[in-house]
Order: structure tokens, then sequence, then C-alpha cells
């Protein structure tokens, strides 16, 4: 049954089948996305017409290539964007959060700490509304009370961010919190023993200590916004996002160009993975006491 | 002492962005879904009418049920699943393939939920991969439409849902000591037995934690149930879309998505209490 347990060959067998086939199924959707998109064919689908990179740079007149669709283009650098904007709203009220909960103590702590982890369990599409509709009152209210039309409120840049911000946020404290509890505090009391101040602990101390989480919780933040969809749809503007420019495209039937897309978005987020592997082992082997 | 007045700057540094954080994108956001689905999308006061549109109207309150139940489905079958794969990482297969089999694991799902869908359309449409390989093969006369039903969005569903529920599951089953195993089996145990007040028992913790997870992301999934349900397959974050992007009825939208956020809260907390564990320890 387990390995230090002696087992029928037939047992043995089908749960080794079961297990070649749960991988096989895993992997399936992903590679033959991935080979397709070097099919010289204008649909997504066999029989293979023969190798060809123009879903990668063909320039038309039948086959316009990633690298001169610009309407994909526009969306990928939207996207970045947005990444980047949340990476660094939510690894900054990740990491607040974090000090937060697990070093200050005070009234209705419990209470602020579900409400921190709520969004965790608020189907995206809820949070996706929700804001969109706060917004639009808060918008209506500013204007008719100042004048002004609030830009930065309407479905567009800055609601997305938002959006995905407030439970990305979540991710990160939570990310960070792990680490964060396995300090030692004593450390810091040595520092303010030494003379250093609030400001100095943290940034001498605490600070360097959590790096690792912290960019781990960065990272992620930066993949799960490129990615997201649900939060996204109901805050986007005009301009939309990868996944929902895709989404369209899906929808309505397009040519190997996701493929080529998805080519390299899978590409890119497995480097991604192997790099995030390799320095999480390589950061567990210098600090075994983790 | 001069201390205290810089401890408590410090404590405002922390506390004023989250505080914010929470008030301006999670409380008042929701409180404004509430007002709004209480509000007449006429001008006019408060109302109940959109959610007596709700029970009045079958088409709404069947996909709310529909979709509730087979989220259920969903997540049930993922833990069918995922119990016996985390048992051969953890428990049978050596202790170097299992490092690599959960490395492999993890790699389709930095991938987005998109690209998944989109790799399983390629493979079951009636142009598809499986169509051409099975004629190819003899196995089907003529191409079978396989997408666009309830078994393919079922299928969906659980492909792209499947990790939250392995990793849990693989945490706890680790911990198991193998020597309770052992013992079982040395005492005469069935398979059956072993599983059922050994194994099951144990991994619970992870199964609740998974099984949260899951049955959340199918719950609120669009994309899955959009692009690989058939037209019969609606699922309520459609009509939730619908209300809102379609039809311009913030007001309905409002309704479904705050009785949307009544069940999945309610079902969680059913499962929370079967199971004597707190939200905080399972977010973890």
């Amino acid at each position: 049954m387990i390995r230090s347990l002696p087992s029928s060959k037939g047992y043995r067998w089908g749960f080794d089948l079961f297990i070649a086939a749960y991988f096989v199924l895993l992997f399936a959707p992903l590679v033959v996305t991935m080979v397709l998109a070097f099919n010289d064919s204008m649909y997504p689908s066999l029989p293979w017409e023969g190798f060809t990179l123009d879903w990668f740079f063909g320039d038309g007149p039948q086959k316009f290539g990633i690298f001169n669709d610009q309407t994909n283009l526009r969306s990928i650098a939207f996207s970045f964007r947005v990444a980047g904007a949340v990476t660094a709203v939510s690894t900054f009220l990740g990491t607040c959060a974090a000090f937060l909960f697990e070093q200050e103590d005070f009234r209705f702590k419990r209470a602020l700490y579900f409400l921190m982890i709520a969004p965790l369990v608020i189907p995206g599409v809820i949070l996706g509304i929700s804001i969109l509709m706060f917004a639009n009152t808060v918008g209506i209210f500013i204007e008719k009370l100042t004048g002004i039309y609030a830009k930065s409120l309407v479905p567009g840049f800055w609601l997305v961010v938002l959006g995905q911000s407030s439970f990305i946020s979540t991710i990160v404290a939570l990310v960070v919190s792990a680490r964060l509890k396995k300090f030692d505090r004593s450390l810091e009391e040595a520092a303010y023993n030494l003379g250093a101040n609030r400001a100095e602990v943290l940034r001498y101390v605490t600070l360097p200590y959590l790096r690792p989480s912290i960019l781990g919780g960065a990272a992620v933040a930066f993949l799960m916004s490129f990615e997201n969809f649900n939060t996204t749809i109901f805050t986007v503007g005009s301009q939309a996002t990868l996944p929902i420019n895709m989404y369209m495209q899906v929808r309505d039937g397009s040519t190997p160009v996701i493929n080529a897309i998805s080519f390299l978005l899978i590409a890119g987020t497995s480097i991604f993975a192997v790099a995030n592997l390799y320095l999480g082992k390589k950061k567990e082997s210098e600090s075994p006491s983790n | 002492m001069g201390g205290r007045g810089r401890l408590h700057l410090g404590f405002l540094f922390f506390f004023l962005p989250v505080a914010l954080w929470l008030l301006l994108l999670i409380v008042l956001p929701h409180l404004e879904l509430l007002r709004l689905s209480f509000t007449s999308s006429r001008p006019g006061g408060f109302t109940l009418g959109n959610y007596m549109a709700f029970f009045s109207e079958p088409i709404y309150w069947l996909t709310f049920v529909r979709t509730a139940l087979y989220s259920i489905l969903v997540t049930f079958l993922v833990m069918a699943i995922a119990l016996p794969v985390a048992f051969y990482i953890t428990k049978v297969a050596r202790v170097r393939a299992g490092g690599l089999l959960m490395a492999l694991i993890l790699v389709p799902f930095w991938v987005s939920e998109l690209i998944r869908v989109y790799g399983w359309i390629i493979l079951l449409r009636e142009s598809g991969v499986i169509n051409r390989l099975f004629t190819a093969l003899g196995l089907f006369s003529q191409p079978v439409e396989l997408l666009y039903n309830d078994v393919a969005m079922i299928l969906g569903l659980v492909y792209t849902s499947m990790l939250f529920m392995v990793v849990p599951i693989v945490g706890v089953m680790d911990a198991l000591d193998d020597a309770l195993i052992e013992a079982a089996y040395d005492l005469g145990a069935s398979k059956t037995a072993i599983w059922r007040t050994i194994i099951i028992p144990h991994c619970m913790p992870g199964m609740v934690s998974g099984g949260i997870i899951v049955f959340m992301l199918a719950l609120g999934s669009y994309l899955t149930p959009n692009l690989m349900g058939g037209k019969n397959s609606l699922w309520f974050t459609e009509q939730i879309y619908n209300q809102i992007i379609l039809y311009f009825n913030w007001n309905q939208g409002a309704a479904f998505g705050f009785l949307l956020l009544l069940l999945s809260s309610l079902i969680i907390w059913i499962a929370l209490r079967i199971t004597g564990q707190n939200l905080g320890e399972v977010v973890k």
C-alpha cells in the first residue's frame, strides 16, 4: 500500500496507470496549445500543415503574427502597467498588514483580521461589481459636490488596479506574515537597547529579514494581476487587459495567434516558476532554521 | 516615556493604510452593493423588487440552484481525484520522484485560467485534436461535438481548480506518520478501513481548506462555464454579467451579486461548522 508495505502487482500497476493518465491530462491542453502555435494553418486545429513562425513574426497580408498585432501588443503593454501598479500597491498594503497583525495589539484585532482574509472567500466577480458600483457612486457624489469629473473613478486603469489590489494585498499579507511569525523579536529588542528607534529597527533589522518573503509576495502579486479575469472584466474601460482581450478572441474564434501568445506566456511563466523554485531552494539551504 | 509616542506613530503607520484598504475597497463597496440591491432602477427609493424578480423568474433561481449544485459536485470530484494523487506523491512514489511530481503538478497552474480553458477547447471541439485523432484511428466514424455541454464544463472546472485541492492535501498527508498505516496493515486492516479510519480523518483539515477554495473558485467562475458550457449551461456569474454589462441594470445585478455572496458565505460557514475549524486556520 505504501512504500514500506508489499502490495499486489495489479494494484501497483493500476495506481501507476492512474497517475500516468492524470499527468497526461494535466499537460495535454498546454502541449497541444503550444505545438499548434507553429502550425501553418489559418485555424488553431489539426491537420498539421507544416512548420511556420508566421504566428509570431508574420506581417500580413494573411497572417499577422503577435509581434505585428497592434491590438494584442497594446493589451500586453496595458497588462504590464496594471500588474506593475498592483504589485506596488498590494506589496505595500500586504506588508503593512503583516506587521499590524503580527506585531501590534489593539481592540477589534480579530474582527479586522477576519475582514482582511475575507477577500479570499469572496468571489472575484463580486469584488469587481461592488468596487465598480462604489466608485461610480463616489464619482457622482464628487461631481455634484465640486463640479469636478473624477476621471480615475470610471472604469479604466485605476479601477482595475484598485479592484485587483483589494484581494491580492491579502495574499501578500499572508506570505509576509508566514515569515514574520518565525522572526525572533529579541533581535529587535537588542537593536532598541543599542539605541535604535523604530524606523531604524525596521530598516536595518526586520525588513532585511523579511526581504525574501516580500519579494516572493510581490512576484505572486504580479502574476495574479497579469492573469486576473473575474474582477477585471467589470472594472476595465475601453482598453482591455491581455486576458480580457484574449477571452474575446477565443469566444469569437481566432487564428493561431492566440496560440503564439499562449506559447510565450507558458514559456515565460515556466521560466518564472523554475526561477522561483530555484531561489526558494537556495533560500532554504542558506538558512536551515526555516 | 518618549518611546511610547514613537511606538504609537509606528502603529498608525501600519494601521492607517490597512484600515483605508479594508474600508474603501471591501466594506463600503459591499455596503453599496447591498444598498443598490434594495433600490429601484427607476428613480425611487427602497424596493424589494430586485429580489422578487429573482424568485418569480424560474430562469434566475434555477440557474442559481444549478450553479450551487454543480459547484458542490465539482468540489467532491476534485477531492476524489486529489486524494489518490496526493497519496501517490507522499506515500507511494520514491521520495525524490515525489518531489519532482509535485513540481510538475504546480507548473500548469502558473499559466492563466484562460489558456488552460483554451487548451481544452482546442482538444475537444468538433474540429479539435481529439476528434481528428479518433476519426483517424477509426474510433469515431465522423466528428462529434465534445465541447459545449455540461460534462465538458465540469471537466474544465475540475481541471482549473485541481491544484488548490492537491497542495493542501499533500501538506497534511506528508505529516501523516507511515507507522500508523503500517501498524493498521500488520493488524490486518483492509485498504478501505485504513483509508476510512486513518487517512481521511487525518487529512480532513487539508480537505476542508482545499474544498472551500475549490468551491469558491467554481461558484465564481465565469470563463470556464462561458467558453466550455453549452447554450443551456448558464452559470449564475453570467446572469450577473448580463444584468450589469448587457442590460445595464445595476440594481438587479447588485441583488444577484449579493445572493451569490450570501450563498458562498453560507456554504463555507456550514463546511467550517461541520468540521469544527475556523477561517483563519483554513486560509493558511
